[in-house]
């Protein structure tokens, strides 16, 4: 068998460490969650030579050991403990050249820990435009390892990683910095009590905030009960340690690095000098969400139209090729219909996770944290608040777990709770739809499309609704905490094809595939529930004969009647009409009561949902867009999607609380039912009083 | 004393002292040590945040820190 190493990625954020997790491992990859919390997790497999194999976890980026959140907490457990079956044989450290004394602090932390640690300084292609050199051999005999000069963009360099990743033995393990020397006293004590132990992870262990998970339980214990210095001592021996690790460092860069700023191109001052810019910088980000939204609406709308008329035509063939039964009716009026309504919407989404990616790659997003923090204070949230709010476009579980960098809890919390009001890619669907339907395809000023300002104007008003209540939020919710805000500011960088690329399509895929089997399930027990009924359904032929005794109808409206007969008097239609009180004065009929109701459990089955309905109701095979168009209103005569219903849906979708994976990672990051219940209940009241109101005023 | 909140665009400064309760590890960690060149990049409307270059790392920190750092300028 081929043997297997452990190697352990570890970084400060923006050095490229997933674009060098990228370069080793290739697509041979996965994404998965620490087991209990939602830290990603990301695995993969590089080759070596001699047909050994590295196991790589790309850690998430932390600036040192000490951690302030959940993410920064995974590194620290893992490092600390040795069973762990993930625990490092050899440990990668990627640096950014131009940030090399600051993205030392963790090397010499990680290596302090007696694990072998190799130093990759990344995007070595800068350091000649930056008139940056480095003295490589002096370097490492100083830091006493390996260093490889990598560049993840031309993908030079790692061919000499990889060889010291194999080589992972025969480097030392000698710390760089003594950390006792900082508190000799207090550290002779340490030693005294725990003779057997490692001062240096000790010390890591009784400064931590954060609670340890599954660390070595034994040696917390003993911990627990050595209390020999007060909170804010330990604290200034922690800023000891600090500054003596970057005395080590200024030391060491003194001799090795040197900058010639004369012949340094600053490319980003000249760009910050706009993008931070108090007026321009904020034109050019309103600019910027004006494009992603019209491209969005507008760019996406030609392979929409072909996936529709595609699921259209895949349901037709079905029928044609397979023998007639339940079966086929199944897959045909069911599920095909149900999975063409999530995989329709991949084009939008795809877009929505491009733009989001290239934000965050560029570093521009730190900008706009930037420019927002101080609008933001004002309504109880902080600038970092901004990322979560934008990416919650994308959707709002990832969003929530992107609050953990906000330092104030108050901050936080606010953010958590206000993030779903954003829209999501799974309100999309709902809303092209109904835009489609209700709002006439006219162009404003003859280059906006009425359509898209819509659009527009549904995002406005979700993130309206997230600002107006958070400031609400901000003065009804009594929590003391320490307002503390920090933020680096990246270089800019060109986003990097292939990172882009893998985000896109993991992202788009898990979309696809969460939503694909929630609405497949559905769709499924929809069909049944539709196909099915008690008492007068199985009647259905001998009724509507009766009723049309006398009319002169051909046989295909006679089918049509039947059908409808049939699906009103269906088990769905029973529990459809049951509800149909609470959701008509919205404007709405049964069937879009059902949407409703199921897509409580996410939003985007409500067109599945619908298109499953209608299919069961209807004989020809047809696109979601035209059924809707032809339902209508049994009393009235008018079309059930009308300007007024439209409306009222719109609005009731962009307020409602309606996806149980958010409510659930809500929970967990707030770690109580209370938070997520609430925002279940309010959300969902303020949208039924809207719909409500804008449907009567409408109608 | 002078603090980084009163720095403007253009000057240039060296970090004196902070007190030890009220400033976090995680500022230090990011590079913002007594004895270190800072100036300012950007500053948002009303000076908050401001957007600093302390010897080469970028970051940006809000007013009501920036006043708890004394700094001499240069």
């Amino acid at each position: 068998m081929a043997r297997q190493i452990n190697v352990a990625l570890l970084g400060n954020p923006n050095t490229g460490k997933t674009s060098v997790f990228n370069r080793l491992t290739g697509l041979n990859q996965k994404v998965g969650n620490y087991p209990g919390i939602t830290v990603e997790k990301k695995e993969g497999i590089c080759t070596l030579e001699r047909g050994l194999k590295a196991h790589i976890l790309d850690l998430p980026g932390t600036y040192s050991l000490n951690a302030s959140s959940l993410d920064e907490n995974v590194v620290i457990e893992l490092l600390l403990n040795k069973n762990d079956k993930d625990f490092p044989d050899v440990a990668i450290v990627v640096a950014d050249v131009e940030n090399l004394k600051r993205n030392l602090l963790l090397f010499t932390q990680i290596k302090d820990l007696g694990i072998p640690t190799i130093l990759a300084i990344n995007m070595a292609d800068r350091m000649k435009r930056k008139a940056i050199s480095l003295d490589i051999e002096t370097l490492e005999e100083a830091l006493e390892t390996k260093i490889a000069l990598i560049s993840s963009r031309k993908n030079e360099g790692f061919e000499q990683l990889k060889q010291y990743i194999t080589q992972y033995s025969s480097l030392s393990v000698k710390p760089c910095v003594n950390a006792s020397k900082i508190a000799p006293e207090y550290f002779s004590r340490l030693k005294k009590a725990f003779p057997n132990q490692d001062l240096y992870k000790l010390w890591l262990v009784i400064t931590q905030d954060v609670n340890f998970g599954t660390l070595e339980r034994g040696t917390l214990q003993g911990i627990a009960s050595f209390q020999t210095e007060s909170k804010s001592n330990l604290k200034r021996m922690q800023q000891k340690e600090t500054i003596a690790r970057y005395q080590f460092i200024n030391e060491v860069l003194k001799k090795t690095l040197t900058i010639d700023t004369e012949n340094a191109k600053d490319l980003r001052s000249r760009m910050d000098r706009i993008l931070t810019h108090r007026v321009w910088g904020y034109v050019i980000f309103f600019g910027i969400l004006l494009l992603i939204f019209q491209a969005i609406f507008d760019w996406s709308s030609y392979p929409m139209d072909f996936i529709d008329s595609t699921f259209a035509s895949l349901s037709e063939w079905t029928k044609a090729v397979m023998p007639p039964g339940d079966f086929t009716d199944l897959i045909a009026e069911g599920i095909i219909p149900g999975l063409g309504g999530i995989v329709i919407f991949i084009p939008q989404i795809a877009f929505l996770f491009l733009f989001i990616s290239i934000l965050e790659e560029s570093g521009y997003m730190s900008r706009v944290v930037f420019l927002m923090d101080r609008t933001m204070r004002r309504f109880g949230l902080s600038g970092k608040s901004v990322v979560p709010l934008v990416s919650g476009t994308a959707c709002a579980i990832p969003a929530i777990m992107a609050t953990r960098n906000i330092e104030s809890w108050k901050e936080r919390l606010i953010t958590i709770l206000v993030t779903p009001f954003t829209t999501c890619s799974a309100r999309l669907p709902v809303y092209l739809i109904i835009i489609a339907l209700v709002i006439p395809e006219q162009r404003v000023l003859g280059i906006f499309s009425l359509q898209g300002i819509t659009l527009m104007f549904l995002y406005l008003l979700g993130f309206g609704a997230a600002i107006f209540s958070a400031w609400l939020l901000d003065r009804f919710l009594k929590i003391r905490s320490k307002s503390f805000f920090v933020i680096e500011m990246p270089n800019y960088k060109v986003p990097i094809a292939k990172n882009v690329a893998i985000t896109v399509v993991e992202k788009t895929k898990s979309f696809v595939w969460g939503a694909g089997k929630i609405i497949l399930a559905i769709s499924i027990i929809l069909w049944v529930l539709a196909s099915y009924g008690p008492g007068d359904f199985n009647r259905a032929e001998e009724i509507v004969a009766q009723e049309t005794v006398g009319q002169q109808l051909s046989e295909e409206e006679r089918d049509t009647k039947i059908a409808s007969f049939k699906l009103e008097n269906s088990y769905v239609g029973h529990m459809g009409k049951f509800i149909e009180p609470a959701v008509r004065p919205l404007g709405y009929d049964w069937k879009i009561g059902i949407a409703i109701v199921s897509s409580f459990a996410a939003r985007e089955v409500f067109v599945g949902t619908l298109a499953t309905i209608y299919s069961v109701g209807s004989e020809e095979e047809e696109t979601i867009r035209n059924r809707m168009a032809a339902e209508v209103n049994p009393v009235l005569g008018t079309p059930i999607f009308n300007f007024a219903s439209g409306v009222s849906l719109l609005l009731f979708y962009a307020f409602a609380m309606q996806c149980m994976s958010t409510l659930a990672i809500v929970r967990r990051e707030t770690n109580s039912w209370k938070w997520p219940l609430w925002q279940l209940f309010a959300m969902s009241a303020i949208a039924y009083v809207v719909a409500l109101a804008a449907y009567q005023f409408l109608k | 004393m002078q603090t980084l909140a009163s720095l403007r665009k253009g000057q240039r400064a060296i970090i004196k002292h902070f007190s030890v309760e009220d400033v976090p590890l995680k500022l230090l960690e990011m590079g913002c040590l007594p004895g270190n060149e800072v100036s300012v990049v950007q500053q948002a409307p009303f000076q908050d945040p401001i957007y600093l270059n302390i010897n080469g790392s970028h970051l940006a920190i809000r007013k009501a820190t920036a006043i708890l750092i004394e700094i001499e300028l240069l």
